[in-house]
């Protein structure tokens, strides 16, 4: 891991991603994100909170055109991604490792051939088909597992994982696209509160050691505040609050979640 | 404990509606039954006549008669190898038409040629299939095995889509999320997923291609149905009891071994 952190270092000095005015509408007229615009950079970690239905999924997924988006742009590494269709498309959004809130794993599929998925976009069908990945790769993901414990369950099928190892199987799988960026919708939303630390804590520091920047939505605020160094607040589809966790007051939250009874 | 013998009535109203439509129509699907039979001339009297027929055809059966067993096994044969070359043919075919006619994964103008076809393939009945295509190609073991490639496409065609339709997209999502081409989305995220039903489609097709492929031969495409419909004609009923128990074996045993493959596959 440390040549692959060596090399990206000499090829591409910071990574980021930048979101210009981005607009969604599913009804015309009735927008779900209006005109948000925000960046980050290098190896800082953004936590994007608001209520359920506010359109966070909907954001994260506007960013690698999984729902195209009705207008803004999305830069990632400085490559504008929104214009981009079929093949270049494809090979842009290997750039962009995603983590899944139900993990979204291949779930008759061995914890390897899972990890390996996150390089698809790289291999030839026949060759993945056939299961004949690159020997550097099949290295690469077994120091992965390695690296999160779960070397000794390569051959397991995936769903005989408990729910953190899946969500480890599904993180190591988006880091085996050598991203430029982590996107994780909700990671820990259906992890136990100790189980939900330990992945917030892989996905930090798999941000530092391969210099990506990280944005999570998150429905746990303490989490948020916890873990990330920069919180994005929406509510009704446009950003109210954008800064460092420790300036989030109560008068924040209320803006974002509407009411006060829920907090302590 | 005085109000359990009272017919009381509930304060807010019955809890389950009555759905009068459907009711008026089970009464109307029997009364239905009731014509039709009547119509037709179904009767007991009938019944009961036809069983004495039926007893003296049973006796007319035994001793059976496997003297030309030549005759059966080269029969036998052909008709294992009909339904084996339509169920392999029926099967490789069937994979990419069930997969263009998955709603969830291809567009419109894909499901819709797709599902026309394999709905052509199941509006005959392999009888009429195999009348048609004796005419095409003429008498013989091709028009048997053309009948069931259609038979087999037109029933896992259909059921491997509706398997496709039926899978988790979350797996789907995160590999387009990736980069992933197309092929390599369904090589990994959809045939996982729908493998051991397709394996379970076709050797239940496997088992209808044999059966059938018994009776194609009648309507002269070929197999072992020739020989019976002829031994039929000529009130050969000791050879025709040859002939039925061997189709009674040879089914038997496939259904031992489609139990083995399903086995190993489960």
């Amino acid at each position: 891991m440390m040549s692959e952190q060596n090399r990206s270092s000499e090829t591409q000095p910071q990574r980021s991603l930048k979101i210009e005015n981005l607009v969604k509408e599913y009804v015309p007229g009735k927008p779900i994100l209006n005109d948000i615009s925000f960046e980050v950079q290098g190896t800082s970690s953004v936590a994007v909170i608001g209520p359920s239905g506010t359109g966070k999924s909907t954001l994260i997924r506007c960013v690698n055109k999984l729902i195209p988006p009705t207008s803004g742009n999305v830069y990632v590494s400085g490559e504008n991604i929104t214009p981009l269709k079929g093949q270049e498309l494809r090979k842009a959004r290997r750039k962009i490792g995603m983590v899944f809130q139900e993990f979204n794993l291949v779930e008759r599929l061995s914890v390897m051939e899972n990890v390996l998925c996150g390089r698809l976009g790289y291999v030839a069908p026949w060759r993945a088909w056939l299961r004949k990945y690159p020997a550097e790769e099949i290295n690469r993901a077994s120091e992965l597992l390695e690296s999160i414990g779960l070397l000794d369950f390569a051959h397991q099928r995936a769903d005989s994982l408990s729910g953190g190892q899946r969500q480890r199987v599904g993180i190591a799988r988006a880091i085996m696209q050598e991203p430029h960026v982590l996107l994780a919708d909700e990671p820990t939303s259906s992890l136990d509160p100790k189980t939900s630390v330990e992945i917030m804590e892989l996905l930090l520091g798999l941000s530092e050691t391969h210099g990506l920047p990280l944005i999570i939505n998150i429905h746990d605020v303490e989490l948020a505040k916890r873990f990330t160094d920069r919180v994005i607040g929406l509510s009704k589809g446009g950003i109210i609050y954008d800064g460092p966790p420790s300036e989030l007051s109560n008068d924040n939250l209320k803006e974002i979640y509407g009411g006060a009874s829920w907090l302590l | 404990m005085v109000a359990i013998t009272e017919k009381t009535k509930p304060e807010y109203g019955t809890p389950f509606k009555a759905n009068w439509w459907a009711r008026a129509g089970w009464l109307l699907a029997i009364l239905y039954v009731f014509y039709a039979a009547n119509y037709l001339d179904v009767s007991w009297t009938r019944f009961i006549s036809g069983l004495s027929n039926g007893a003296e055809f049973l006796g007319e059966m035994v001793p059976v008669n496997f003297s030309r067993w030549q005759l059966l096994v080269s029969n036998l044969l052909e008709t294992v190898e009909i339904a084996v070359i339509a169920s392999a043919f029926g099967i490789v075919f069937s994979l990419p038409i069930g997969l263009f006619a998955a709603r969830n994964l291809m567009p419109s103008w894909v499901t819709w040629p797709a599902r026309i076809f394999i709905a052509l393939c199941r509006s005959f009945h392999p009888v009429i299939f195999a009348i048609l295509f004796v005419k095409a190609v003429g008498f013989g073991p091709l028009a048997g095995i053309l009948t069931l490639i259609f038979a087999s496409i037109g029933f896992i065609g259909k059921l491997f889509a509706e398997a496709i339709e039926e899978i988790s997209l979350k797996p789907v999502e995160a590999l387009r999320a990736s980069g992933a081409p197309f092929i390599s989305i369904i090589v990994y995220a959809v045939v996982p997923q729908v493998q051991n039903r397709f394996i379970g489609f076709s050797s239940y097709q496997f088992d209808a291609n044999l059966r059938n492929s018994t009776m194609v031969g009648i309507v002269g495409a070929g197999g072992i149905g020739g020989t019976l419909f002829a031994a039929f004609q000529r009130f050969d009923y000791d050879f025709l009891a040859a002939i039925l128990i061997s189709i009674i074996g040879l089914v038997m045993v496939s259904e031992f071994i489609s139990l083995q493959i399903k086995k190993v596959f489960q």
